[in-house]
């Protein structure tokens, strides 16, 4: 019973996304040519797709096995730099001329695939001694690597600033290497959005998983868990490398949406999007424990930074209050302390949107408020 | 060997500011189990207190330094009240690791709130000149008044905290407090209070580590705090947590290190060597070098 139940899930979900995606190749077919699908749309969906899987990979290590990581960042720049080095270099050596044909889309597939798998080996590099320790420690080893992450990549003779590219990095990742245009972010809108799926499938099962058992159980006490029998650290160090891999995987997302790719981007004290700590906002508002949480508070960030970067209420806004949405960095911290107050599990606490249990869950969600409510109103007629 | 001197001295001098800022960190640490991620942004504020200060002070025919009393006013202010408004709420009902989440959130928040205010704002200011110039010479190398000073500063600052914790009745407050809270509130010691107090203390020392920066490099910017809060963590980190004497020895370290890669390797490699001495102490001795292993209760 319990085995068809999963199985059942399991091909729901796949006719879901498989119908949404094809329903999707269609819109995109029909509108890939309009200038507000090519220009606006399909750059957010870019990022909507590398941001998406970084607060997912960092709710692995942050949501299901309760350790502060504060470097997350510095595996994307990992990965980022992986996928461009190596598309350039496949350049170079000639393996594909133009961004067309089954040689760039084999390409590609490589670069994302190498990139997740570097990032898994710093991350193992990293978490081994890393994972060692307690909480607090885990969190300044992880913050100085975010730091010292970008000290490396630009002291390397081949990837730093000039070696990119050799030359200007912003114009050669774009006609070389694998960064796409306008244009060749709606032809290859499909590549980012199935590496998402693939992504987030292969995170889900892995919470679900008897590895994702161990790990909550890691979280909620480590040394009950140890006493059952979990190999701790053996657990923490594979989630770590686990969820690097994905922030790699992201990183290479984030090489093919822009055409420049430079260490300050990744550095810690940035104010942009691609801040540490903005990943861990998007994982604190959506729910530590919450795969689907941090997809949809991922999109609500991604918005959220959208419209203060270019919405058109903010300038018609009071000079007092707009000069606010100068820095971001302000609101963001802001909604984080705000969240951690008022609602510390964030949107969705641990509860995960599921398609099958999607009725059942609205029915137990109504029944709960009703019981309440007759609560209350026995409560109050006893008084 | 002038210039293994003259680093050396170099060594001292950061240390010596590292190791004031470390000393915030482990008070408020060994009380609170908490990184106080804002305190490097503490330094910020301190700074730039002095950088509008000074000029009033001048006005008024007192030295430069004089700024300083203003600047730990107002920085104990801010840490108090960061610790009322952001830390005492989240910690009443959340874990560890909402503390620790609210406290770099309060940090982004005090820096992005600096450039955010229109007299600060992004750009950094230049502060003026603190202590006098020149310096005594002996040989070849020269040891600078504001080097002096701020080495004697921090050694006569951690010696008074040092007799402080242990000798009057609020630093041996603390000390229970940290020890076990319960047992401390059985014995009729304000809990909140006192926390309350080693933030307001520790946020003045970062008050006098931004004199002895400013003093050194007369720049002030909104992201001063972040690096050299992170690198007071580490040297508090090294010497062992908690410790007031561990603070003092891992800043002098992080500085002497700091000094020599930078004079003798790469300055841009300075940082990295940081982080890698502090992976390396952690995976050899995790209590820090002063601290002692204490095993887990269960």
């Amino acid at each position: 019973m319990k085995k068809s139940k999963t199985a059942r899930g399991y091909f729901l979900n796949t006719a879901v996304i498989v119908v949404l995606f094809t329903a999707f190749q269609f819109v995109t077919e029909a509108l890939g040519s309009r200038s507000s699908f090519k220009l606006v749309l399909a750059p957010c969906l870019w990022q909507c797709c590398y941001l998406i899987i970084l607060a997912a990979s960092l709710n692995m290590v942050l949501g299901f096995l309760g350790q502060l990581s504060l470097g997350h960042c510095g595996f994307m720049a990992v990965g980022a730099y992986t996928a461009a080095l190596i598309s350039l270099a496949c350049e170079r050596a000639g393996v594909f001329g133009d961004k067309h044909g089954a040689a760039f889309v084999l390409v590609l597939f490589g670069c994302i695939l190498a990139a997740g798998l570097l990032a898994a080996v710093v991350g193992l590099l990293l978490g081994i001694p890393a994972l060692r320790l307690k909480g607090d420690y885990l969190a300044i080893i992880t913050l100085g690597f975010g730091m010292i992450i970008v000290n490396i990549i630009n002291n390397l003779p081949f990837c730093g600033q000039d070696g990119l590219a050799l030359g200007s990095a912003a114009a050669s990742l774009y006609k070389n290497g694998l960064g796409f245009g306008s244009k060749g972010k709606v032809e290859y809108l499909w590549a980012a959005i199935s590496v998402t799926v693939i992504c987030l499938t292969l995170m889900f099962m892995f919470v679900r998983s008897k590895y994702g058992r161990a790990i909550r159980a890691i979280r909620d006490d480590e040394i009950a868990a140890s006493a059952s029998g979990i190999n701790t650290s053996f657990y923490k160090v594979f989630t770590f490398a686990y969820s690097a891999f994905f922030a790699g995987i992201a990183g290479a997302l984030y090489a093919c949406a822009n055409a420049t790719l430079s260490t300050a981007s990744f550095a810690f004290t940035n104010g942009g999007i691609l801040n540490s700590t903005f990943v861990v906002v998007m994982v604190v508002l959506g729910g530590m424990g919450s795969m689907t949480g941090s997809i949809v508070a991922a999109v609500i960030m991604f918005f959220v930074n959208y419209e203060i970067k270019n919405g058109a209420w903010v300038s018609a806004l009071p000079a007092a209050v707009s000069g606010v949405f100068e820095y971001p960095m302000l609101v963001y911290a802001l909604v984080l302390i705000i969240v951690i107050m008022f609602r510390p599990k964030g949107i969705f606490g641990s509860y995960e949107f599921s398609l099958q249990n999607l009725i059942p869950d609205i029915r137990a969600a109504h029944a709960a408020r009703a019981a309440a409510k007759a609560e209350r109103k026995e409560a109050g007629s006893h008084v | 060997m002038s210039t293994f001197f003259q680093t050396l001295i170099v060594g001292l001098r950061l240390g010596s500011i590292y190791a004031l800022i470390a000393l915030g960190y482990t008070m408020v640490y060994g009380i609170i189990r908490l990184i106080n991620f804002a305190h490097g942004d503490f330094i910020m504020v301190g700074g730039y207190t002095m950088i509008f200060v000074v000029p009033a002070v001048l006005a008024l025919g007192l030295p430069a330094w004089a700024a300083v009393v203003a600047a730990i006013a107002v920085c104990v202010l801010v840490g108090m009240a960061t610790e009322l408004i952001a830390y005492r709420p989240v910690r009443k009902k959340g874990t560890a690791m909402t503390a620790l989440i609210t406290a770099i959130a309060m940090s982004l928040f005090l820096e992005n709130l600096a450039q955010a205010i229109p007299a600060i704002g992004p750009n950094p200011k230049v502060a003026s000149q603190i202590f006098s110039a020149g310096g005594i010479s002996i040989g070849p190398v020269t040891l600078e008044y504001t080097t002096i000073i701020t080495i004697v500063i921090s050694a006569v600052v951690m010696i008074v905290l040092w007799e402080f914790t242990q000798k009057t009745r609020l630093g041996r407050a603390m000390r229970c407090v940290s020890e076990d809270k319960a047992a401390a509130t059985l014995m009729g010691i304000n809990v909140n209070r006192t926390i309350l107090l080693t933030f307001a203390i520790g946020s003045g020392l970062a008050a006098v580590a931004a004199l002895m920066y400013m003093a050194q490099y007369p720049k002030v910017y909104t992201t001063m705090g972040s690096l050299l809060g992170l690198k007071a963590f580490v040297s508090a980190v090294l010497g062992g947590i908690g410790i007031i004497p561990g603070a003092v020895l891992g800043g002098i370290v992080i500085g002497l290190v700091e000094s020599f890669t930078t004079s003798y390797i790469s300055s841009s490699m300075a940082d990295t060597f940081v982080f890698l001495i502090l992976i390396v102490v952690l995976i050899i001795k995790p209590a820090g070098i002063l601290g002692r292993n204490a095993g887990e209760k269960v």
